[in-house]
């Protein structure tokens, strides 16, 4: 449990970055003064997944560890793109950790109260296509009494589900959180409510973020399932017609909403999936604003967020914020990066 | 309940669904077509219900803290999503019943936990599937079943009693805070019913004088309809 992150939530930090490269740092509660009336928070409300399962292969005898890390069916919880490490835990680097004995097609997996059929390895030790044997509901039982969140070394206490969910997380999607999402509060949409602010959800379906596996990093992200609800998509419109901009909390948003982009400024309510990155060369047609972990160079996170700054920028603030004792995981401290300036009073009043 | 209201839009859990009136509205609320989950401790009694009514069985206790994210995992899982939580699921605390000064504080623990702790913690775990659903405009309802003995002192009801009032009292704070984010709170009394948790408290009770559970039940779900916006009602009236 990671109850000591949970206990200075609001001693977390929060940096304001606008378009100009210029910071201010606030304390993260103050999120809910920020915005005007008009403007729209977009969160991810996916829950996320205890995606991690220690098992045994049956063929070999040889332990492993499971991490599902993506959906082959929206929402069927019995069939997974998953990658497979040997013998461990999180508390070893993903980079130190073993290859998992040869998978071969049809090989059955004992992981908990669950059985688990390889129906492909793709194209790498690690990658496999896999199919629980069970119904629905006997297989999110087994999921829910014997899986763990995903987790990586940097955060030594093992996870509970209710440390990786968000406030917000409604259906089971996510394969790790959509940890931007950490700084958002009840309190903290009430005060937006308070002010005019509104506040949507997409659920988008964020899958694993690194397997410490050169190879297989470069596949990252893989494809990740969304759904816009239609309330969502009007809002956007609204935010639109009024001038006022649209604040993606996380990555994920970004990637779910620039997804159903209809070129116009606006969404396309209803299921699709988000394939690709983005990255330097894609322009933004729907988010104004990010609100994000601190990222490093080199992360795809980080990636992301120079489709919103130039590097000269991104470099300085990454230079300013680790100077500053920013902290830069998933449970750490946060960043507001404006894409364009923020609107003046004046021009809201014209709004 | 009109009998030919179909609830199909609807994705409904209910805690303590094997027995009393819990399964009483298990019954009701799927014959009426919507897409229930239950919660109850015992796999056999949960595989009996969900095999003869359809719906989704979770098995799980409410009074543990371990259990409440995977018990709302796999009801949102299942469901793909929460329109109507329903906290049924009692302890009585003592059994027999006991003068508090009589009453082990294990078992005066084991009824917050079940009775207070329990809805609090799985309130909050599903307060985001909820208000999805709010957002969506299906109207999200929370129903807290309480008990006379929520606001009456009754003699060796202690245990319960004091509970009950805490879990009607939670309910109407959570009512102020999240009706802005559109979720309705509720709390029933469905009087005395013959079940077997008032079979456990007054063993010795006439029984023809009891509430049958399958009324109390009809009269839950109109308190559920009457809650839900009415554009929510004008979608599901069949």
């Amino acid at each position: 449990m990671i109850a000591a992150g949970r206990r200075d939530r609001r001693a977390a930090k929060l940096a304001v970055v606008d378009a100009r490269g210029d910071i201010r740092h606030l304390p993260r509660a103050a999120l809910a003064d920020l915005f005007q009336a008009g403007d729209l928070v977009v969160a991810n409300d996916a829950a996320t997944l205890p995606a991690s399962l220690a098992g045994v292969h049956d063929a070999s005898g040889a332990t492993i560890e499971m991490r599902l890390a993506a959906w082959l069916r929206a929402g069927d919880p019995t069939r997974f793109l998953a990658v497979v490490f040997g013998a461990g835990d999180y508390r070893t680097r993903t980079e130190d950790r073993p290859l998992p004995p040869v998978l071969a097609r049809g090989d059955r997996l004992t992981l908990g109260p669950l059985v688990a059929v390889v129906d492909d390895v793709v194209g790498h030790r690690r990658l496999v296509r896999l199919r629980f044997t069970g119904a629905r509901g006997t297989v999110l039982g087994g999921l829910a009494r014997h899986g763990r969140p995903i987790q990586y070394a940097h955060v030594p206490e093992p996870l509970a589900l209710w440390d990786v969910w968000t406030a917000v997380a409604a259906t089971p999607a996510a394969f790790e959180p959509p940890s931007a999402g950490f700084a958002v509060d009840w309190a903290t949409i009430a005060g937006w409510r308070g002010r005019g602010v509104g506040f949507a959800t997409v659920t988008h379906a964020a899958g694993i973020s690194s397997t410490g596996d050169a190879v297989l990093d470069r596949l990252l992200p893989f494809d990740e399932p969304y759904r816009i609800p239609g309330g969502t998509a009007v809002a956007i419109a609204r935010a639109r017609a009024r001038g006022g901009r649209v604040i993606a909390v996380g990555t994920t948003v970004v990637r779910a909403l620039e997804s159903a982009s209809d070129g116009a400024g606006g969404v396309g309510a209803g299921d699709g999936v988000a394939s690709g990155r983005i990255g330097r060369e894609t322009a933004l047609r729907v988010v104004d604003a990010i609100l994000t972990g601190v990222h490093e160079p080199g992360e795809s996170h980080f990636e992301l967020l120079r489709a919103f700054a130039g590097d000269a920028l991104l470099g300085g603030l990454v230079r300013t914020l680790s100077a500053d004792g920013y902290r830069n995981h998933e449970f750490g401290d946060a960043m507001l990066l404006e894409r364009r300036p923020l609107r003046t009073a004046a021009g809201m009043a014209a709004a | 309940m009109p009998i030919n209201i179909d609830l199909s839009q609807l994705r409904i859990a209910i805690t303590g669904g094997t027995s009393g009136l819990g399964l009483a509205l298990v019954r009701l609320l799927t014959a009426r077509g919507a897409r229930v989950a239950f919660v109850a401790r015992h796999a056999d009694a949960v595989a009996q219900v969900a095999a003869e009514t359809g719906a989704c069985g979770v098995v799980g206790d409410v009074g543990r803290k371990d259990d409440i994210y995977p018990i709302a995992l796999q009801v949102t899982g299942n469901l793909g999503g929460l329109d109507v939580l329903i906290h049924n699921a009692s302890s009585l605390g003592p059994v027999p019943l006991a003068l508090l000064a009589d009453t082990d504080c294990e078992d005066f623990e084991a009824a917050l936990a079940v009775n207070v702790l329990g809805p609090f913690r799985l309130t909050k775990a599903l307060l985001g599937a909820l208000a999805a659903s709010a957002r969506e405009g299906r109207g999200a309802i929370v129903i807290t079943v309480s008990s006379d003995a929520a606001v009456v002192a009754y003699r060796s009801w202690g245990a319960y009693g004091a509970s009950k009032a805490a879990l009607r009292h939670m309910t109407a704070i959570w009512g102020e805070e999240a009706g802005a984010d559109g979720i309705r709170f509720v709390s029933i009394d469905p009087g005395d019913m013959d079940t077997p948790l008032h079979w456990l408290a007054v063993p010795d009770a006439d029984r023809s004088a009891l509430r049958r559970a399958d009324d109390a039940a009809v009269e839950v779900a109109d308190a559920l309809l009457a809650a839900l916006p009415a554009a929510c009602l004008a979608g599901v009236e069949g």
